[in-house]
This record gives C-alpha cells, structure tokens and sequence, in this order.
C-alpha cells in the first residue's frame, strides 16, 4: 500500500511550520539589530526578511530574527535555519554563510523536489544581511 | 469544504451500480442475454440524462470524465479542418486551455477572451471575437475556481446571430458574383458554394458544464449549445464517467481509434455501472436542484459575509450573485494559501487554494490573474466549495478556527499589502 498517512511534508518540517522559531513579532526596534536582508517577491509567493546582530568581537551572531509570507517550505527553513545558526549561543558568521540549501534540507529531514529552489530563502536573506552587514563596518 | 473537487458518490447512485459489477457484467456489445441487459442499462442511461438535458439520447456520448469531454469536443470538432480560429477565455478550465494551446502550435488561431473583474465573460466582446473562419467557441457554464455563472444564453444568441448574417451576406456575395461575372468569376463563383465556410453550420459553441448540473439550468434546447461537457465527480456521481452532448448532425473526429462504440466516438467497452451511476446522479441532481440551490445560496452567503466581516483584509473574488450556490472564493491578505491550507487541514478542514505552492507547475491560479488581481491575491486566494452535507455548523466551525489561523500566518509575515 502506498503510503498516505504520511503528510506531504516530513514531521520535522510540520513542526517547525505549526510552531515556528525564532520569528520577529511586529517591527524591529531602533538598534535592536545590526543588519537586514530580503529576498523573494509578491508575485512568487514568498518572500522573507531576516535581521542579525553580530558580536564584533567574536564574530558570532549573537541575535537572528525573520518574518516569511509563504507556504510551509517557506516558513519551515526559515524556522530551521534560524536554530541551526542560534544553536550554542550563535554560529561564527563564516560557518552560519557556509550552510547551504541542502543542509537545510537536510535538517527538515527532507523536502519535495520542486519546493527546493523557490522556497528555501532564509539562506540567502542571511547572506544579503551579513553583506549589507559587511558593507555598514 | 471541497466539495468542487470531488464530491462523495451519493449512496442511491452507489445501489443504482451495485448490480452491474458482478452479477450483470455482461459487455453491451453481446449478442446473448447478459449483453442485452447491459446494453439496455446503457441505452436506458443514455435516454434517461437525454431527457434532463433535452436532447436525443443519440446526441449524449460516455466518455470518461470533463477532460476528455473537453478534448472530445474542441479536437473532435477542429480535426475537421486544416486551420481556423477559436474562441474561448482567459479562465477556462485547464482542459480547454492547454488544448487550445496545443492547437495554436499546430497552426490555428486563438482569442482569449478578457473576463470581468467580477469574472464574467460578457457577450459583446464574444460578438467582436467572431470571424468568418472562427470554427468553435468554448466558454465554461461556471467557473471551477470562482463560481461565476456565464451568460451562456446571450452567448449563444450572438452566435447565432453572427451565423444568420454570414449566411445572408454569403448569399450576397455569391448573387453578385453570378450577375456580374468578371474574368473566371464563374468558377470562383462555384467555389464559393462548395466552400467549407458553411456559414450556416459554423462556429459550433461549447460548454464546459462540469459544475453546473446541481445548480443551474443545464437544458442544451434553453441554452443554445451544440456541444456539452459533464462529468460524474462532481455532481456525486462515479469518477472517471463523463459525457459529451453534441448536437445532431455535428461532425466530430474521434480521440482515440477502436471498436464502434458510441457511435465510433469513444472506442472501448462501455463503462456500464459508471454510466448507470452518471444517469442515476443527473437525476438526482436534477430532482434537488432547486431546493438544494435555495439551502446553499444562504449558506454561502452567510459564509462570505462573516469571512469579509470577521477577517480584516479578505476581498470576494468573483462576482456577489451571478455565481454557483456552493461557491465561496475569497483572497485573504499577508497570508499564503498553502499555509492556509496545511493549518487548515491540521484543523480538520478541506478546502483549495489558488496559491503557486500548491500546483505542479509553482504558478498561481490563472484565474485570479485573469480577473485582474495582482498575484499576491492569487497567492491568498482560498475556495471553499459547499455540498449536500455542509450545514451552518460547519461554516460556523470554519469561522471559529480559521481567523486564529490567519492572525498566526500574519504574526510572522513581513506583507502588508494594501487594499
């Protein structure tokens, strides 16, 4: 029999999509973080913001927030990437710009094909945000 | 509250088949007394669903549900000719879309129609579609998507109104060319009469009616359509049966090559308690629908207006009456549709998104579009389709879950669209 109990996506991903972490809740306060990065568009379907702050010192990131329009993909990887870099009080900003689409995948437990390229956004808004990051110091 | 996708077979057109499994599985074809009584199964289906429709149950072809349907009657129609035009609109159903489509790579021309932003196809632009060479026009009943009821009747005049005067300007030019022959008019004269043009035969007109037959008129006379597509799903009935009415004396080409069924259209064995089942659901259908249109007109209603009323930034999409009595379609703002459809779906709900996330191909529904909305509408767009077992306890679980649902997705969304 095939298997139709299972939800269309991994148990990981519906976790992360019924009870999303690390999210920023209303608008930022002024100084709260260091930096922000956006990608997607309306016409799309998703689109996610993300703000970090980053230890000087230590390079770490010492606060990584986002907000995501989109279907559960969407949502999901950006919970996920938001606890795999937030793990032991923040990743350095060099290993968290080495996670790649895949190891988010990876992480969720896997994803449907097609939902790979358009929905796993949090990677790149992190890496436009640590850009503009770089550019401001 | 999906009930436009499928709808549960009812349990009378489940008794109605019941036989024609196992014990009368005769092949209708058989000469012997097993095949009779399922070729009388069949004939009686065919003469039953002739009667709803008011036609002859020799213009009613079996074929295996609304897509093929669909095919039956656009390529049947246009493999009669080399090229040509057609006319349908912006927001038909796949299967008369991509069939279109697929004609247009083969050399013939197609117009799209416009659709209103109520999503209603209006008759005058239909008018000014109309060429000599146009071959066919298909324009859905109802739209799948939407619920919007299209003018068929006004259609269907304009067609015809376009085809009296083509005869009679025809007729003219052919007077003329007799009474003032010019170098080789005569046999450009002759020509003319045996043109394929037939002015009188052509455009054919056709419906795609798979949503119609539980709430609307589906009379062929009334409406004034020479080919018809309905299908079982949708109207309780099996899957995998449909039908094609086709109006006596039309020529279609068949799809596929085979036996001699259904008047060598439809080739195979004929799908006896499918088609038992189909007839038995049309009766049905056709028995309830006005009381079950009456019931579903309030609840839908009801519905819509708590949904605009109760969630901010929810805009009706399609028009407030002119549309099916199960039909609610809505798009709600700064949230996603297949999120709305997951959170749903954990809430014990079933309902239909026209967001990209959802079809295989990551593109939004092409009918929100076509009703001018942006495509962060077509993103939110949520369709709730009613049915027989929906009662104003569901509507009213829906609106006890949903406008939670929606102010978590906005918790974390960084969208705010303006109205």
């Amino acid at each position: 029999m095939a298997d139709v109990d299972k939800w269309v996506y991994s148990n990981v991903v519906k976790d992360h999509f019924m009870r999303p972490k690390g999210f920023l809740l209303g608008e930022p306060k002024e100084g709260e973080f260091d930096s922000y990065g956006e990608v997607g568009s309306l016409a799309c379907g998703d689109i996610i913001k993300v703000w970090i702050k980053v230890d000087k010192e230590t390079d770490k990131i010492k606060d990584f927030k986002w907000q995501t329009w989109g279907c559960a993909t969407a949502i999901a990887s950006a919970s996920a990437f938001a606890e795999m870099i937030m793990k032991n009080s923040g990743m350095k900003v060099e290993e968290a710009m080495n996670i790649k689409p895949k190891d988010i995948a990876d992480y969720l437990g896997g994803l449907p094909a097609r939902k790979f390229h358009c929905s796993i956004l949090a990677d790149k808004a992190f890496k436009k945000a640590v850009e503009n990051f770089r550019s401001k110091n | 509250m999906d009930h436009a996708a499928a709808a549960p077979m009812d349990k009378r057109v489940k008794k109605a088949m019941e036989p024609y499994w196992t014990e009368n599985f005769g092949n209708p074809n058989a000469l012997y007394k097993e095949g009779l009584i399922a070729r009388n199964a069949v004939e009686t289906a065919r003469e039953d669903i002739a009667k709803i429709l008011g036609a002859r149950a020799k213009e009613i072809i079996f074929t295996n549900g609304g897509t093929e349907s669909d095919n039956l009657a656009i390529f049947g129609v246009v493999k009669n000719f080399k090229n040509g035009h057609i006319i349908t609109t912006k927001f038909e159903h796949h299967a008369v879309l991509n069939s279109c489509k697929h004609l247009e790579k083969e050399g013939f021309e197609v117009t799209y129609l416009d659709v209103s932003k109520e999503g209603v196809v209006k008759p005058e632009d239909v008018k000014r579609a109309l060429r000599p060479e146009t071959i066919l026009v298909s324009i859905m009943y109802a739209n799948n998507e939407i619920g919007t009821v299209q003018p068929i009747r006004e259609i269907a005049k304009a067609i015809r109104d376009f085809k009296k005067k083509g005869v009679i300007d025809e007729a003219k030019q052919n007077f003329s060319r007799f009474t003032l022959p010019r170098n080789g008019a005569g046999s450009d004269a002759s020509q003319n009469f045996a043109s394929p043009r037939l002015s009188a035969a052509f455009p054919l007109f056709h419906t795609d009616a798979c949503q119609a037959p539980g709430y609307l008129d589906i009379n062929v006379e009334r409406l004034g359509v020479d080919l018809m597509t309905i299908n079982g799903s949708k109207i309780y009935g099996p899957k995998g049966i449909g039908l094609l009415y086709a109006k006596n004396g039309i020529k279609l080409e068949p799809l596929l090559y085979g036996g001699e069924q259904e008047r060598k259209l439809r080739p195979g064995t004929e799908n006896v308690p499918a088609i038992v089942g189909l007839a038995e659901a049309l009766k049905i259908a056709d028995k309830d629908r006005e009381k079950e249109s009456a019931r579903l007109v309030k609840l839908r209603d009801y519905f819509i207006n708590r949904l605009l009323g109760e969630i901010p930034k929810t805009v009706l999409n399609g028009h407030p009456t002119q549309r099916l009595p199960n039909n609610v379609n809505v798009s709600i703002l700064d949230a996603e549709g297949e999120s709305i459809v997951l959170y749903l779906d954990e809430a014990g709900v079933a309902c239909s998104t026209g967001s990209a996330c959802t079809s295989e191909s990551l593109e939004p529904s092409h009918v929100i579009l076509a009703i001018g909305k942006p495509h962060a509408y077509a993103h939110g767009a949520m369709r709730f389709s009613l049915g027989r077992s929906t009662t104003k306890k569901d509507i009213d679980y829906v609106m006890k879950v949903l406008p939670d649902i929606i102010k978590k997705l906005r918790m974390f969304s960084p969208v705010n669209i303006k109205i």
